[in-house]
Formats: C-alpha cells, structure tokens, sequence
C-alpha cells in the first residue's frame, strides 16, 4: 500500500533541518535571498528549483498570546494528482504516480514541455508547489526521496526532524497517527484540523485555521469534490481560481 | 458519479488499485529508475561528530571512493536519534566546501594578500617568532618582586572547537611557553556558569543531560532559546510536555521559536533576570513552596552567618570602593570550639542562612519586581505558581539555561538565583530537575575541562598565583579543609590531582626534589583590585591595543567577530608584530588586515595561517553539554594540506625544543624538559587524559578512576575529571551500548553509551533524590537507591551509605561543607545575588537600593571603550544579541554553507510594531544602529514578537539582534559587536553581550548590506509567489 507524510505543525520548531537536509540530499546550490526588503525569516521566500521544501513563518498578535506559526511546505503528493492532468495529455509518462509509493514524480522529460503545459499544471495544483528552472526547463518539486523509499529508506526531511513534526509510513498508520493527534491537539486548540487528509499523501495537522499559516496551505474547499473527468473537461480554462483559494 | 479526487482513495481501496492505474497513467518503472541512483549504495558509514551546538549531535558520514558523499544523522545516538537541525544537515556541503583553507597561508606585513608557503617554512618561522618574543621579553619577576616565571607579551585564543586531546597537548604546550594571557569562547559563552554552579552545588557543569528533559514536570527556560540554539533539547522538552503533561515556560524579552512551542511565553527586559528570580524566591520563601525536608539536611539553611555579616541599601559588608572588591571575613560562617559549623536546625536564628535569605529577598515584592522587569504581576504570578509547583518530593522542575543567564555583568549571580531556587525545591540530584547549562560550543565544556583559560589548570585546579611560590604553599592555599567527618570534603585530594597532573607534563623531569615541575610554570598576580591578576579577554585585548602584547596564537575561533566593542578589536589586532591562526576558513579575524576600514599598507602585523582539518577528518573526542564524552571517527583523510590542530600545536612546539635543546635560551627548562609528542595520536593523548601509574606494582597500567590517583609521583594524569574514560578495558569514550536496566530505561539513562565525567555518573548530586535513608523521595523517577548494602542505579555521588545509618557522607561533596549553598560566601560579589542594572541601561535610579550596577563591575572606560551615562536620552533603547539556528556564533563557517546562508542571508533587527511606528521604520527598511561604541547598518524586521516594557512607570523600547553576519560574505553585514561594550561581570569577566544602549533609524544608504554585484549561485525562478 502506499506512503502517506504526516506533517504535525504543533510540533514544528522551525528549525529546518527538513529545509537544509533535503537541499543537501538533492546536492542543490544556494539561492542569493536577503533581508532588505524582505524582513521575515521565511527564506527561501517562496519554493523554487532549488528547494523542495520550505518552512513558512506566519505571525499572529492573538488576544491572549502571539502565535507564531511554521508549516514545512511541500508538494502533498494527491492521491490523485491533479497537476498530472495536463502533463498526460501532452504526453504520457513525463509526470508520474508511483503505484508502489504513491509518489507523484515529475520526470527528467519534463525539460521539453511547453510552457502553457507546465501552467496547466501550476494552475492545477491546489497548493501552487510546482517550480520550472527557467535555465534548463527542468520541472520539479518534492520526489518523495523515493530513491530512499525504495531502499528502505525515510525521505530526508522526515529523517532529519528532531521533534516529530515529519512523519512518514504506512498510508493507514499515518492517518490513525493524524487522527490520534488531533484529538490531543484539539483540547489546547478548538480549531485544530486536519488538511485535506483524503486527498493527500501529505496530510497537516494545524492549530488554527489554514490561513493563518499562508494562502495555499490547504486546498479550495470543494477542490477534491470534482470528477476526473470534469476537470479534463474545462481543460485549457485557468483552474487556478477552481482548486486554489 | 464518478470517482472524484477525494473518495478515489477509498474506493481503489487496499489491493484494488488495477481499477485505475492504467487509466491516469500510474507507473512504477520510471520511479523505479530513481532507487538505482540511491547516491549511498555500498558506501562506507562512518560515525562523526557534528562542530556546532554541545548537543554534539552525532552523524554519519556516506564515504565512497574515500570521499564524502553524503550525511545523516546517527540513530545509534540516544540524545538525537537520528535527528538533525539546520546545521547539523548541512555537514555534507562543510566537509566538501572548496572556500576551506586548504593550504598554508603567509602574509607579509603590510602585504595585501595571502602567499602560500610549504608547511615546514610555516612550522619553522612560526616557532622561530615565539621563541625571539619568550627569550626577549620573559618576565621573571613582578613588581613586586615575586618569581612569576612567564610572558606577558604572548596572547592565545582558543578553541573549543578542538576535541579533548588536542587541547591537553595545546595547554601543555602553553604552559611550557609560560603563557599566561589564555583565553577562548567559553569566556564569552559560559565562563559564569563554572563559578556559579561550583559555589551552589560543587560543580560547575550541566547537572543534568539532555536526555532527561524528558522526565521534567515543569521545565523553565529562562535565558535561553532553547529550541533555537540547543534545537535537540525540544525532542525531550515536547516529550515531557506530551507525555508527562509538563508545562513549558519561556521567559525572554522577545518570542522565539522557543516561545512558540512552550506553554506561554513572559517577556522580560534584558538585564532583570535577578529582579525576576528574586521574586520567585520571595514567592516560595511566603507562601511555603519548598521542600523542607530538603532544605533542612541538603542545604546549608541552618548555618549561622557571622554577626558581622550585613547588606545595606545595595552593598554588602566589607566594600572596598578603592579596589571595587570586598573583604569576605563578614561572610564566612560562625564555628564552634571545635571548628564546627554553628548551625539551628529550627531555622528560627535570624543569623541562620534561611532568615537571611528570606530577609534579604523581602524587598522582592511583586510591585518592585514587574516595576523594575517590565512582567506584568499577572505573568509573574503565572510562572511562579507553576514553578513552585515543583517543590514536592515527588515532583521535577527544571531550569534551562544559556547565554541569555551568562552574558551579563551580574551574569554569575544570575545563574545562583536558578541555584537557590532549585535547592529550595527540592530539584537538584532528581531526575527531571537541575541548573541546566546549556553550553554553547561543540567542545567547550571539554576545553573548560581542559582549561583553555587563564585562571585554571586541566581539572579546575587553581592556576598558580605569584604568592604561591612553592607547591606546598600552592596545595595548603587551595586545597579546603573540613572538621566535620560527614563531608566528604572531595578537594581535600587536590594535591594528588596537581602532582599527577605535573607528572603528566614533565615526565621524568618531574621530581619530588624539584615539585614534580611546578616552579616551571608560569605565575598570575595575585587579583589584588577589580582590575588585577586578571588575563581574561576584556584585559588581554586592551592590552594588545595598547601595543603591549607582541604575538598571538588564534586558534579556531574569531574574536574580532564575537567580541564586545569589535571597532577596537579590529583596530587592537594591528598592533600585534605577528599572529599564527589554524583555522578551516578565513574570517573576520585571520583577514582582519584587510577589513572594513583597514588600509594593508598600514598593517604591520605578519600572519601565518595554517589551514586546519575538519571534525569528520581527525579522531579524538568531545564532551557534550551534559559531560557525555564522545568519540568522533575519521570520515575522510585530511583536505588539502590541513592538519588536526593538535598536530598543528604539536609540530610548533616540537620546533621551539628544537630551537630551546641548540641554541638554549631563557628559562628553557620547563620547554625542554616537556614530556611531548611526535606524530598527533588522539588515542595515546586521550590515555595519557585518563592517567596511568607510572611505578609500583601496576607501573605501565591505566589508572580505572581518579581515587588512584597519588601525590607522590608514581601516577601522571593530564586531566584527574577524565580519569575512567580510557582504562585497561579500553577507551570507554567509544562505547555504543545502548542497553538498559528498567531503571534506566525509565530515567532514559545509557550508562554503557560513551562515558561521563566524572566516574561516569550521569546525574550529579543523585543522592540528594533520596532521603537520609537512602530511600528515592519520588518512588517513580528513581535515580538511585540504597538496597540496604549498596546504591544501585546511577554512579552514586558519594558511594558512602545513606546519612541515617551515621556512616554517610552529605550529598554534594566537592563542597567543603557537603551540602548545596543557598548563602554562597564565595563568590566575589555578594553571598546572596542583588539586582543591579547592567553597565549601561536606560535607567537612572531602580526600586532595589541606591546601588544603580554591580559595585564589583569591571568596565574599560576610554575614547576607545566608551560607555552611555544611565538614562543617556542619545542611547533609549535596549539592545540584546543573539544566536540563531541557521548561524554559527560568529557564523564563520555557516556562512559558507549554501543551504543556511540562504535561509538566513543578512543581518536584521527585530523590533515592535510600537518603536517602528515612532521611527517611521517598514518592515525590510535599512536602518543605522548606533550606541556610543559603533554603528551597525541592518534590515528591519518589524514583528508582534517583541512588545514594548513599562518600565518603572516610563516605557523601555527593546530591540534585538544576531551577531552572525561578518564582512568577509559581501552583503550579508557585518558584526553587530560594534555595538556592544566592554564591561564584565566581577568573578569571571563575562562580558554583557545581552544588555546594552543604543538608537535607531531608518538608513539613508546602505553599503554593508549591499548585495548587488553579488553572485548569485543561482537565480529564484517559477512559482506563483504568493
């Protein structure tokens, strides 16, 4: 059966070690980011080429404490992958599912792949993860570490966290794990949830609602109620607007 | 319907997948080719350390072909499992950095570049430079006539960034030279932490280990940031939180990622911590919170005070405002015809320690308290509630801490308040309790052990004072006596460890007849003033900028980068004729010739630069902050031609007794007498660390623990703490064991993981956990128990048996009295902590007494060192500084680490939305930060995480900021140590890194922060920023 992340932000320190191992595992160079005009510890700002992974800051002045929060940002490998949509119908094979794993992989192939595909597949992707190097054409985003997978392995970022915030397993252990600390969670936090666990490999456990973590964090409410077949259907239409909020 | 995107994995369900792959294109065989490039198929696994943070995380280093090709974090050790922070992640990219120094490097004077030499030239000039300066400028004697034997004019910094056997050999070496101005970062990180916890508890290390975190019902983080600068200790504090149900306290003047993980978060102004402690006390002390029992047989409670003792209005007795020192005779404790401690076990004498305490901590209301630390009475009631919580026998507090406690000019009193607190609830010795230093570097509590330090010798042995001309006079003056038979007195044995230490060094050479050596070393005035006998940082430096110390040995460290008041650091360095550095990078402080306002043509001095190998290139071992002490492997073969800096060491002095033995010299004696090495071996240092017998019965053998250890020349041991950790059963620093007993399971203790100083004892003060009759006060977390013939668990502290049988000895026995102190008459600044305001601070008068800083207050006042009249309305607002996860200290090494520099590319200050507002600041604005020492240019970082302070009814800005960024990375800053200032707390010469004045505003330009022309390794590409 498949692999499933669980991502416990309640547990997140920030630390980014997931940041920093998985940038060394894929042996990616530095980005040139600052502060000047810039101001927060968010950086990389935003996901790109170079990094899989980024951990995003968000504060908040609440009425009886601050709530300052991290949410390790990755793509959440759908169960099933909308940003596949498009890519298939280009051609078939560039963007892959993994039965084994339920990776979603974006292949080396991917490099020649017009630029309103890979828009498609932007628009498509309800977290907004996917990142095209403008050099090389090549498209990508989180793999899953799957070379490690496949040996046995936990992908890097999981490896790396010191305090339990990055999980990864067995699909059914990781939603009884999410379940099991939601209803821990939820008794320091009312509106505690989880993101879109049905439709992802990658499921969140947050303390507060989605945007106060950042826009993307969860999916368009509805976004996974539609068929298939009623996506491929409005193809060539911006689903940005439809899967994203 | 058709399978929508939500249901589609419920309804392919376990096994049922065929229904669709073939239909949305699943495939394994593409993501199959993925697994082939596994990168670390069939490499070698080596077991490392990791050069940051004394978690001392260890890795594993992917070796193929000889070379690095990636790491990961060890599962096989217990306190990381595996894990690893930011830092620790980043090793692949340290190992194979090609910026590293790799070659031996030479610049002239005046000289603009780098030239590179043979490693044999570097060698031979290197030792030919020591040895015209010792021969030219030795000092025999002081001024006032006493033999002191040494060279003032020779400077060394560093390192603990060295493992345990270099820095044996490199002290050694030291002493030989008769070197005596010796200093590294544990002066600037934890150096009040040493004298602090010895003159509570015996011992001035962690009491604890990271581990038991875990068994913590309360754990207060107090001068720290835990889950920032020690990011390993959250793993067991969210353990405890999650599965104990503990509460997690921050208190710190801005919210951090620490705060944000813990159960609520107080702000305070930096500077109050006393103030803040001080009502914690009051707070217990009124309302019944401690743990009588305790209090009564472990603490010295019941002694009675001499009745000269006083404190009036800021001052205690005996105050010499001319030497800025007092006279402790008012302090000490009335003793009986039999020398005997007079004490009143009613604890009703008002001359008895606790009326005294309670006396003097009545003023600690909480009116004064929140007036003075900005804390509201509410949040002060809040955590003192909680924390008191913990004063039953059967419950664990714990109080974390780090530099945000150290680095102040009451920084040691700071950490006694943590010391008094815990004695009087009951939380030391326990499982889930204790002082907790959390120490910075990844070896520094190894180089405190080992001395890297002017006042000490391996082993916190007195370094030898002018007045102590002989060995007898050195052991009758150092070493304590106690009439009563209950204490163990443990520093009563200081003499074998001085002799054995002696034999170590000298070997042969070191007889009775001639002290085993000792009139070789060099000799300290005595600390006569404030600003006597005193070699730390804050004195040497002057001293360098005044031109009176000629050469330098910098090892592994970056003092022009991490020091108060770097302006005239910088500018000090100039005046040195020649510095030798080993080092894996160039920094602000091997390149300072070249800096930001230096001309080179101007610079005279000559520096040599050797290039030094890397952790994971060199054997040897480190003690993490909880005295664990590891053993890190070789990964990789040396890169380029670096060296360990023990062989580094080892080749200079090997050069300066070649000189010594041919051409002789001044006072060669202790040089060519030295008992040294050839070839760098960390195993044969590391057993000569242990000790071994020299002649008798067992001659040859390693010794198996420090009791036997002698003073008569038939033992040599380099450091008496370490003795057990290499024996006849081998080299117990390398051990891997993890299996456990129930009882350690339970405590989460590895007995047989590593070793631990001292006697491989994993909780210091254990017994103190048990009552008199040995019997565990919390039947749940035993650390150990008397079975009735022996105590079983954890290595007792004191094997004697339980105190009720009348044959026991009190639990904390490197105290002269054996008991913990809450009235410590030791230490140079008062027997109880005051709260006095830092050097410089933004008031004019608190609510305590008239005393506005610390009467002891060591502080350099010149054009060069200025300091902010109090109240200075130039300089409003409070500064702190910090570390952060991303950086290293001085950052060095991070800095040229892709993956962190990215995440933390520039220097920022954090500030309130209140003060940006008042100063027309935005978020990512450059803003110009000035205090009366220096300007800093930083990005403004606007956030709801700081918040201003009512401070005695007028309202305090804080800011605050990293010390990270240097200029030797184009763009990123440079250090904000310019801001700071050279003022030290009085018994260690801490400086206050975490409380100064300063302004703000909004920069006009910036050039520090300039990152154009910069080249970027790789342009920010794709995605829908949002």
């Amino acid at each position: 059966m498949s692999k499933t992340f669980f991502i416990d932000t309640t547990r997140c320190t920030a630390c980014r070690g997931c940041q920093v191992a998985c940038k060394e595992w894929q042996g990616f160079e530095g980005n040139q980011t600052k502060q000047i005009g810039w101001g927060s510890h968010q950086n990389p700002p935003d996901l790109n080429p170079k990094n899989y992974k980024i951990v995003r800051f968000s504060e908040h002045k609440l009425k009886d404490r601050v709530a300052w929060n991290f949410f390790p940002d990755q793509c959440r490998h759908c169960v099933d992958p909308s940003c596949k949509y498009p890519a298939d119908e280009y051609k078939k094979g560039l963007a892959i599912l993994d039965d084994e794993t339920g990776a979603v992989i974006y292949t080396d192939a991917c490099r020649d792949m017009p630029k309103d595909i890979f828009q498609q597949m932007l628009d498509f992707c309800p977290y907004n993860i996917p990142r095209r190097d403008e050099k090389t054409g090549v498209i990508n985003k989180c793999d899953m570490c799957v070379d490690r997978v496949k040996a046995g392995l936990v992908p890097m970022c999981v490896k790396t966290c010191i305090t339990g915030a990055m999980n990864f397993g067995e699909r059914e252990d990781m939603i009884d794990l999410a379940k099991k600390r939601l209803g821990i969670v939820k008794k320091e936090f009312p509106e505690a949830q989880l993101v879109d666990e049905e439709a992802v490999r990658a499921i969140y456990l947050l303390a507060y609602k989605p945007e106060m973590y950042f826009k993307t964090a969860a999916a368009k409410p509805g976004a996974f109620d539609v068929t298939r077949k009623e996506a491929l259907a409005k193809m060539g239409q911006s689903f940005r607007n439809f899967f994203r909020v | 319907m058709g399978i929508t995107r939500r249901n589609f994995m419920k309804a392919t369900g376990l096994g049922a997948a065929a229904i669709a792959l073939g239909d949305i294109g699943c495939s394994s065989a593409s993501a199959q080719e993925y697994s082939k490039q596994l990168k670390i198929k069939g490499a070698k696994e080596i077991i490392t350390s990791c050069p940051y943070c004394s978690v001392i995380c260890q890795y594993i280093a992917h070796v193929k072909d000889g070379k690095v090709v990636s790491t990961e974090g060890d599962p096989g050790y217990p306190v990381s499992e595996g894990a690893l922070c930011a830092k620790g992640a980043a090793m692949l990219s340290q190992i194979n950095d090609d910026k590293r120094v790799l070659k031996p490097l030479y610049r002239a004077p005046f000289s603009d570049k780098w030239e590179e030499k043979s490693w044999d030239w570097m060698v031979k000039q290197t030792a030919r430079r020591i040895k015209d300066t010792r021969d030219r400028y030795f000092k025999e004697k002081n001024a006032a006539g006493q033999v002191v034997n040494r060279v003032d004019e020779f400077f060394h910094a560093g390192s603990s960034q060295m493992s345990n056997e270099e820095l044996a050999v490199h002290r050694q070496a030291l002493a030989a030279m008769g070197v005596v101005n010796i200093d590294h970062q544990a002066r600037v990180c934890h150096s009040s932490t040493v004298p602090a916890l010895a003159q509570c508890f015996g011992r001035g290390a962690m009491t604890n280990h990271y581990i038991d975190i875990k068994n913590t019902d309360c754990a207060l983080i107090i001068g720290s940031n835990a889950a920032e600068h020690h990011p390993m200790t959250f793993k067991w504090v969210l353990k405890a939180k999650e599965e104990r149900g503990a509460k997690i306290i921050h208190v710190d003047p801005k919210f951090s990622r620490t705060s944000a993980r813990s159960d609520f978060h107080v702000p305070l102004r930096s500077g109050t911590d006393i103030a803040f402690m001080g009502g914690m006390i009051k707070y217990i002390l009124d309302n019944n919170k401690y743990f009588y029992d305790y209090v009564l047989n472990y603490t010295n409670a019941s002694f009675i005070v001499s009745s000269k003792y006083s404190f009036n209005n800021g001052l205690f007795s005996g105050y010499d405002p001319k030497t800025k020192l007092y006279d402790k005779s008012s302090w000490q404790f009335e003793t009986d015809e039999n020398g005997l401690i007079k004490t009143d076990k009613t604890l009703k004498n008002p001359r008895c320690v606790f009326q005294l305490l309670k006396k003097h901590y009545s003023r600690y209301d909480f009116a004064r308290v929140s007036s003075v630390t900005g804390v509201t009475k509410e949040n002060l009631r809040k955590v003192y509630d909680a924390f008191a919580a913990t004063g039953k026998p059967d419950k664990a507090g714990t109080i974390m801490y780090a530099l945000g406690w150290t680095q102040h000019t009451v920084g040691v009193q700071y950490i006694r308040t943590g010391g008094i607190v815990q004695l009087l609830l009951g939380n030391i010795g326990i499982a889930g309790g204790g002082v907790n230093a959390m120490r910075g570097e990844p070896n520094v509590q190894g180089s405190t052990d080992h001395a890297m330090l002017y006042y000490i010798l391996p082993g916190y042995l007195q370094m030898p004072r002018a007045s102590d001309a002989t060995l007898a006079e050195w052991n009758k003056k150092n070493t304590p006596v106690c009439k009563d038979f209950q204490s163990a007195n443990w520093w009563q044995n200081k003499p074998k460890y001085m002799a054995s230490l002696l034999k170590g060094w000298f070997g042969e050479a070191a007889t009775k007849e001639n002290d085993f050596g000792y009139t070789w070393l060099p000799k300290l005035d005595n600390a006569s003033a404030w600003d006597k006998g005193d070699n730390s940082f804050l004195f040497a430096w002057e001293e360098i900028f005044k031109g009176n110390i000629k050469g330098a040995s910098i090892f592994g460290s970056n003092p022009a980068q991490s020091i108060p008041n770097a302006n005239k650091t910088r500018k000090a360095m100039g005046n040195l004729d020649w510095i030798y550095y080993a080092d894996i990078y160039h920094n602000e402080t091997t390149d300072f010739w070249h800096g930001p306002g230096m001309n080179p043509k101007e610079v005279k001095t000559e520096c040599f630069l050797f290039p030094a190998a890397h952790r994971a290139e060199k054997e040897g071992s480190v003690a993490n902050s909880g005295r664990w002490i590891l053993w890190h492997n070789v990964a990789t073969k040396p890169r380029g031609e670096s060296q360990p800096m023990g062989q580094i060491i080892i080749d200079i002095m090997n050069e300066l007794i070649r000189l010594y033995k041919k051409e002789g010299g001044t006072f060669k004696d202790p040089i060519v007498n030295l008992d040294f090495y050839g070839k760098y071996n960390a195993e044969e240092i590391a057993k000569k660390v242990n000790g071994y017998y020299i002649s008798g019965p067992n001659k040859g053998k390693q010794i198996s623990g420090f009791t036997e250890l002698a003073d008569d020349g038939s033992t040599a041991c380099l450091n008496w703490i370490y003795a057990g950790s290499f024996t006849e059963e081998g080299n117990m620093m390398k051990r891997r064991d993890l299996t456990q007993t129930p009882l350690e399971k339970n405590l989460g203790l590895y007995p047989k993981f590593s070793w631990a100083w001292p006697a491989n004892r994993r909780i210091l003060y254990n017994r103190a956990s048990c009552d008199m009759n040995g019997k565990p006060y919390d039947p749940t977390r035993i650390v150990i128990q008397w079975d009735g013939s022996k105590w079983v668990g954890d290595t007792p502290d004191g094997g004697k048996p339980p105190m009720s049988t009348g044959k026991g000895t009190y639990p904390f026995i490197m105290q002269t009295e054996g008991l913990g102190r809450l009235f410590g008459p030791g230490l140079v600044d008062g027997p109880f902590p005051e709260h006095y305001e830092p050097a410089e601070t933004p008031l004019t008068r608190h609510l305590f007494s008239d005393q506005l800083s610390n009467p002891c207050l060591k502080v350099l006042v010149s054009d060069h060192d200025k300091i902010a009249a109090p109240g200075d309305p130039r300089f409003p607002i409070v500064l702190t500084t910090y570390s952060m996860t991303e950086h290293w200290c001085s950052g060095s090494e991070t800095r040229n680490h892709p993956a962190l520099l990215e995440a933390e590319p520039q220097l920022y200050v954090e500030m309130s939305h209140e003060l940006a507002e008042e100063k027309g600041i935005k978020n990512g604005d450059g803003v110009i930060v000035e205090s009366a020492r220096g300007r800093v240019e930083a990005a403004a970082m606007v956030t709801v995480r700081i918040t201003p302070f009512m401070i005695q009814g007028k309202k305090v800005h804080l800011i605050g900021m990293p010390f990270a960024f240097g200029w030797t990375k184009k763009g990123c800053g440079d250090t904000t140590n310019r801001l700071t200032i050279n003022a030290g707390d009085p018994n260690t010469t801490i400086y206050e890194a975490k409380a100064c004045c300063v302004n703000i505003r909004k920069a006009d330009k910036l050039t520090e922060l300039d990152i154009n022309g910069v080249t970027s390794e790789n342009e920010m590409t794709g995605g829908n920023h949002v």
